[in-house]
This record gives structure tokens, sequence and C-alpha cells, in this order.
């Protein structure tokens, strides 16, 4: 029997699978979950239309009601834009832009913010004092701010950049000033951790440091940054919106998740409410289903409730 | 006896209350913030028509947008080049003090200074010269018969003010060089500032001092920028704004169907076209390597010809705008109405033209555009790249805000991009030698942006701006045209309709430049 189908088995016959299997809520979110992200990553084959490609676009066709109200047409079930893009297939291509921008920044904030935290919190002394003027510093400023900076250097750098370049500045950008809460929160669970008897025991047993701190302190710390970690995706996909909006995201023509619900907005007060609600519907559904995953997970993973 | 005196006195001090109480103040909200409130920034209307409240000209327009007399009382021509401008006695600066012909020569030469974004006014002008402590002489380079015109937009400032607060140089937007005059402001006009927050919130109160009797009765105006179109249109409905501008196309009904509220709809002077790089050998952002494609004719009517202006008109304009052939509109002076006749929309015709420059595959090219600025701006871009991707021409569209699209375009970084015009002067010159003419260090060309450049134009321009016999000037305005429509110069694209709101009970005036003078509004309290 191979490695990797002892760890399976392992897997299944574990707590996590028998904690998933018992919990209905966890079991729905991760079918929600799994559909958008399977819509969103194999949107070419998925989605009615390719809205990404100008050359099919019909302006005549823009601003068309969904396909049950009177006016709707059966081509777009959702109905379309304001530029004629079907609101269904926008959705799909748009939400593999902000799942992929969304996830990966927040995974980049989440592995340096728990790294830094954790060393700040258990070295504590000069390092902790430095590691934690820096997070001061970087609170400091408005993380959009950051972000802009960023993305000004990125482009100043590769100014010939092209798309998969722009979108990697575009993570990063996003993805440094998030770090720091991480690492002021994993530092506050690690201060704590850090005192109590099992971890004096260990250490009086010999164990390293580093693997007290993977070990022993990371499971019991990272309950919080999980909760934090699935509210930040959602908020990734909004300020991703904010950066497309002020011209330094992604291009108007490639809209994101967070693009349409920007475009949405114009039209609150216009009766023409598709073009709003589906797009805020996505985030809610993508925000709701991370985060009673994350919920579950926490509980999941918590050796106290074990 | 005496509870008739008390009730009596009461009574006087509750008038006097309520008289106290009516104090107006009008709450304004526009799209995008006043850039500066340096009026020798930006040459642009909505920075114009704010600062135009607080600062006056020589010359103003009425309500009918004809010449009035502002801080000049009469002007006339002493020679074919010399126009003799008289002062108003008696005006004071909002610090009290008196304007003279110290401040007029100062301020010509401050808005022509480094930095000024009003060298187009500036250019003809060969020197300003003080005639006494009433008058000035203004000498042109050459015969220029529409001066007064061009100097409505040219505010005075006071020498001593600018002075004491070293801000003799005009705020540099481009290089996004500030100074006192950004943030405070001394002009002759209606109004004062009382309050500057940069994109937040800017409070200007009434002068008491003005020479002039004030038609309107607002004592205060609080403006507000409000980017988000919706938040905008809540603020309204809700009661926070008592005007607004522009209404978004898509919420004109919903305003209107609330019945509290009044739209104004009327026709705008704006043009709206599109530009192109036509100087760089090499464009900036483009796949086309060691040529630019746009030096070429044939691919800047194919460009012209993809796009499909009936459909940008009923979908993204909801109707609401006028395509047009030319860089004007009627209203302006100069306008030909024989001549505003588009090229068909052709899209087999445009393929073909690309096929014979010799991109038949097409290329790809980066559009700048704001999207903040004009009516539906970024929708027409993307409305512009779905067309443009019909014949094979990749677009790489850049919307931003325009505080960042404005200090990039005016720095020519860019390689086709979107732009309005309003001839401040009402006339076709002042579209010819702002934006086709070819640019000069001086002013001429100064949004040019593509740099399109006909020396035969030019020579025309130089004519129409010194033809004083009005048949002469029509006819070279209109081989000028001529020459800019064979060219494919621009791509003209509409004419947009104004949309302003307004609580029922507020009047005010509204000028087809889109300027708003708070001087002219009325509230009518219930």
């Amino acid at each position: 029997m191979s490695v990797s189908a002892g760890a399976l088995r392992r897997f299944f016959d574990g707590d996590v699978w028998h904690s998933f299997r018992s919990t209905p809520m966890a079991i729905a979110a991760a079918a929600v979950a799994f559909a958008l992200v399977f819509c969103a990553l194999f949107a070419g084959w998925v989605a009615p239309h390719n809205p990404f490609d100008l050359a099919t676009l019909e302006l005549s066709d823009a601003r068309l009601p969904p396909a049950w109200s009177a006016d709707g047409s059966r081509k777009y079930l959702l109905g379309t834009d304001d530029q004629g893009r079907d609101i269904l297939s926008a959705l799909m291509f748009g939400a593999r832009i902000s799942l992929l921008v969304g996830v990966l920044s927040v995974l980049l904030s989440v592995v340096a913010g728990v790294a830094l935290g954790l060393l700040s919190g258990f070295a504590g002394g000069k390092t902790d004092a430095f590691i934690m003027r820096v997070c001061d510093v970087m609170l400091s400023f408005p993380s959009i701010l950051i972000a802009l900076l960023i993305d000004g250097v990125g482009r100043a750098m590769f100014p010939n950049a092209h798309d998969t370049l722009a979108f990697a500045v575009l993570v990063f950008a996003i993805a440094l000033p998030g770090w720091v809460q991480y690492a002021r929160t994993v530092r506050g669970s690690t201060l704590v951790e850090r005192n109590k008897e099992y971890v004096q025991a260990a250490r009086v047993t010999g164990v390293s440091s580093l693997r007290i701190m993977r070990r022993h302190v990371l499971p019991n710390v990272l309950g919080p940054v999980l909760v934090l970690a699935t509210i930040q995706v959602a908020t990734a996909i909004l300020t991703e919106a904010t950066l497309s909006f002020l011209g330094v995201g992604v291009p108007p023509t490639q809209p994101s998740l967070g693009t349409l619900i920007r475009v949405g907005n114009d039209f609150l007060f216009s009766g023409e409410w598709w073009i709003t609600i589906f797009p805020g519907l996505m985030l809610v559904l993508i925000a709701l289903s991370v985060n009673l995953l994350g919920d579950w997970l926490r509980d999941a993973l918590n050796p106290r409730l074990r | 006896m005496t509870r008739r005196l008390q009730s009596k006195l009461l009574a006087i001090a509750l008038a006097a209350a309520c008289g106290m109480a009516q104090a107006v103040t009008l709450r304004v909200a526009d799209v995008g913030d006043v850039q500066s409130m340096d009026p020798h920034s930006l040459n642009e209307t909505l920075q114009l028509s704010f600062t135009g409240n607080i600062y006056e000209a020589l010359v103003a327009r009425g309500k009918d947008m004809k010449l009035v007399p502002a801080l000049a009382t009469q002007w006339k021509q002493t020679s074919p080049t010399v126009w003799r401008f008289e002062l108003r006695k008696g005006v004071k600066f909002h610090d009290g003090t008196p304007f003279t012909v110290d401040d007029v020569v100062f301020s010509f030469k401050r808005g022509s200074a480094e930095g000024s974004d009003m060298k187009g006014y500036t250019a003809p002008i060969k020197e300003v010269r003080p005639v006494g402590d009433t008058a000035v002489d203004i000498e042109t380079n050459a015969p220029f018969p529409i001066l007064p015109d061009t100097l409505t937009s040219l505010y005075i400032m006071s020498r001593k003010w600018c002075e004491e607060n070293k801000a003799e140089r005009p705020v540099d937007r481009r290089k996004g060089v500030e100074n006192t005059a950004s943030f405070k402001t001394n002009g002759t006009g209606p109004y004062r500032l009382k309050e500057r927050q940069p994109s937040t919130r800017t409070v200007i109160v009434r002068n008491f001092g003005y020479w002039d009797k004030v038609e309107g009765n607002v004592d205060e105006v609080v403006f507000t920028p409000i980017g988000n179109d919706a938040t905008r249109v809540a603020a309204l409905l809700s009661g926070e704004i008592d005007v607004m501008e522009p209404v978004p196309l898509q919420d004109v009904d919903r305003v209107k169907s609330a019945g509290k509220f009044t739209v104004l709809q009327g026709p705008e002077l704006r043009t709206i076209f599109l530009g192109m790089d036509q100087k760089r050998d090499e464009l900036l952002s483009s796949s086309v390597k060691g040529k630019n494609p746009f030096k070429d004719k044939r691919v800047r009517q194919a460009f012209y010809q993809a796009i499909d202006i009936e459909a940008i008109k009923s979908r993204v304009m909801r109707g609401a705008a006028t395509p047009t052939a030319l860089m004007i509109g009627p209203g302006v002076r100069g306008f030909q109405a024989d001549m505003n006749k588009r090229l068909p929309h052709d899209v087999e015709a445009a393929k073909k033209l690309l096929a014979d420059a010799g991109y038949a595959g097409g290329f790809e090219v980066g559009m700048n555009c704001p999207n903040d600025r004009y009516v539906n701006d970024a929708q027409i871009c993307q409305a512009v790249a779905a067309n443009l991707a019909r014949i094979g021409v990749k677009v790489n569209l850049q919307a931003e805000t325009k505080n960042t699209y404005f200090p990039k375009i005016l720095r020519r970084d860019t390689s086709f991009y979107l732009l309005g015009w309003t001839p401040s002067t009402t006339d076709a010159h002042d579209a010819m030698y702002n934006l086709m003419a070819t640019p000069t260090d001086k002013g001429q060309g100064q949004f040019n942006l593509g740099a399109y450049s006909n020396p035969k134009f030019d020579e025309l321009m130089a004519r129409v701006q010194s033809e004083i016999d009005q048949v002469k000037r029509n006819d070279a305005i209109r081989e000028a045209f001529k020459i800019h429509l064979d060219d494919i110069g621009h791509i003209p694209l509409h004419q947009q309709a104004l949309a302003w709101a307004m609580k029922s009970g507020v009047s005010l005036v509204q000028l087809p430049d889109n300027r708003l003078f708070f001087k002219w509004v009325s509230v009518k309290s219930k």
C-alpha cells in the first residue's frame, strides 16, 4: 500500500472526516463552495458565453432582464449587463479572477503573518519588539494605500508587464497589508500558550523550539486565524474591485466579481436589479460557504474540542 | 401694558431669530472634486465653474452665454491688435485689498507662467500694459477678433496676496506641485472660500462686499464630491443634498418619478472624442514594434468605421447623446451643420482598410479612459473596445479615476484615449487651437494629446484666429474642418446631454457649457 493511500485511509478514519460527516452545515457549505469553485475554474466549458471575448458581445443586447421576465431572452439566463455581457457567464469568469486573487493573497498573508506572529510571540524580546513595531507602521497606513504603492512600484519595475505579471503584482499588493492582522492575532495567542504547562513540559523533555512552535503551539493558535482568513477572502475580493476602479487592478473589459459588483452599484436605483443582485449574491455565497467551512474546520481542528 | 410690550418684544425677537435662521445653505454634489482652488491650474469645466464663483475674469458670460462686463466695464479695439479694457472701480478682493491694474497685469503673467493650464488663452497675447490706473491695453501677436471671448476663463488674482503667500506660480497638476493657492483663495467674486478639504468638502460663503447685486439668495454652498452614482442619487432622494450633477442616465426616470425633484436636461457644448498618438515612431503600448500604426490614415479610418455609434447612443447613453462628425457641436460658433455627417459604421470596410494597411490580423493597443469624468465614459470605452475586437484589434483598456487619468494623458503617456472638450469661448477657434493644431510649447495644441499635425490646418487656424470678416472666417473654418475630417485627425463620438437634478424650490441657470454659478441660484423656503 502506498503512502498516500495510507494517508487517505487515515484521513477518512480520522476525527476530521467524522466531524465533517456529522455536520450537515459543513456538508452544505462544502457542496456550494465546490460548485462555485468548479464553475469558476471551468468557466470556459461551463459558461454559455465568453464575456471576455469582446468580439462576441452585442451592445444591442445590453441590459436585458433575466430569462423568466417578460422582456428576457432565453439566450441570457440571468440577463445581461450594460455592455451586453451575459451575467451568468460574467459571474463565472469573474469569480475565477476574484477567487484566485482572494485565495492566493489571503494564503500569502496567512503564511507570512502566522510565521512572523509565532516567531514574535515565542521568541519575545527584541525580535518581538521589532516585528510588532513593523506591524504598527504597517497598520498606520491604510491598506489600499499600500496596495497602490506596491502596484505602482510593480508597474514601474515592469512597465510592459502582461497579464500574468500584473496579476502577481495585484495578489502581492493585496497580500502585503494583510499579514499584520494574522501576525498580531497569532502573537497574542502564542503569548498565552507559551506559558502553559504542556509547552513547558515539552521544553523540559528537550523538544526543539521549532518543533514546539510547529507541533504544539501552532494548532492551538490556528483557530482565530482560520476565522479571520475566511473573512479576509471576501475583503480581498472587494479590495481588488477598488483597485480596479482606481485603474490599477484588472481591466474593465475583463471584469472580476468585484468589478461586477461595483458596476452593479450604479444600477441600484434604476430598476435593472439583475445587474446588481446577482454579483452580490455570488459574493455572499462565496463568503458564506468559505466562512462556514472555516468555522467547522476551526472546531474540528481545535485540540480542546476533540 | 407691560405684558403687551413683552409679547411685542418677543414677537420681534422671534422674527429676528427666524430671519437669522433663513440663511440659505445650498448643498451641491458632483461626481468628482474640484482639483484645486488655483484658478490657473486646470483648464477644465468643473474647475473653472467652481472657482468662477470665487474669482472673476475681466469679461463674463450672461445667462444667454453672451458676453457681459465683469472686472472690466467696457472694452474696445484701439487698433487691429490692441484692445483697451476699462477696469471697474471700487472693487475689493476678499481680504479687503482694492483691485488694481497691477493685479490684471500680474494675473495674465501668472496665467502664462510655467505650470499654468491657461496658456491656451494667454498665448495669442503679446503684452498687457497698464494705462493709467483704470485701464489696460492688451496687445495680441496678430489681429484676434475673439479676444474678449477667450478672456472669460482667465480669472484675476491679487498680486499682493499671491506674493505674500508665495503663490506667484500656478499649481502644476501634471507635476503634482501644490502651493497656497490650492487651498486658499482671495478673489473678487460673489463667494469666498470658507473651508477646503480636498476630495471631501468645500464650503464657500457669500461675499457681502461684492460689487454687484446678487440675484440669488444662497448664503452658503457646501460642495461634496460623491463619486458613486447610486450614492449620489441616494443622497438626493434622501434630502442630504439639494443639487446634483450629473444625474446618472439610468436613474433619470427614478429621480423624476419621486415627484419632489426637477431634472434639468439640456444639450451640452461638450464633444466626446477619441484621440490617437500620431507622433511617436513607436506607440507606448502596442504589439506593433518599430512603427506607429496610427500614422497610417487607413488605420485611423478603420477604427472610426468600426465604431457603432448608434448602439453606443441607444444602449450606453440611453439616447441622451447626439452622434457627431465634427469636433464641435451645434451652439458653438463655426459649427457646420452640412458637414456633420459621420462615416458609416461598416465592419467589413474597416477590416479591409486594416488589411490594406498591413494589419490584416489586427494588433494590440493600450487605451486610456477616465471612469468618473464624462457621462458613462468607461462604458463608452468598453463598447469601443468591443467594436474594435470585431476587426481584430485587441484593446488593453485602462480605465481610471480622473485624478490619475488627467496628469497621465496630459504628459502624453498614452496611445489611444478618450477626451471631452467644451470650447470655453463658444467659438470653433477654441477647439481648433487646443485640440487640433500642432502642439507648440506656447500653448497651441495643449490638448492635442496625440499630436495630430497638418501644416495646412495650422495655417487655416491662424487665419481663423485673426480674420475679422465673418464670411471669410467661416470659409477658413470650413476648409480647416474638411482637412481634419479627411485626415481623420480624431474620432469624434458625440455630444452628451446635461442632466442636473435639484430639489423642487431650487431654481438655477443651466449653462450649456455645464457651468453652475451660485449667484443665480434661488431657494424658495416653504
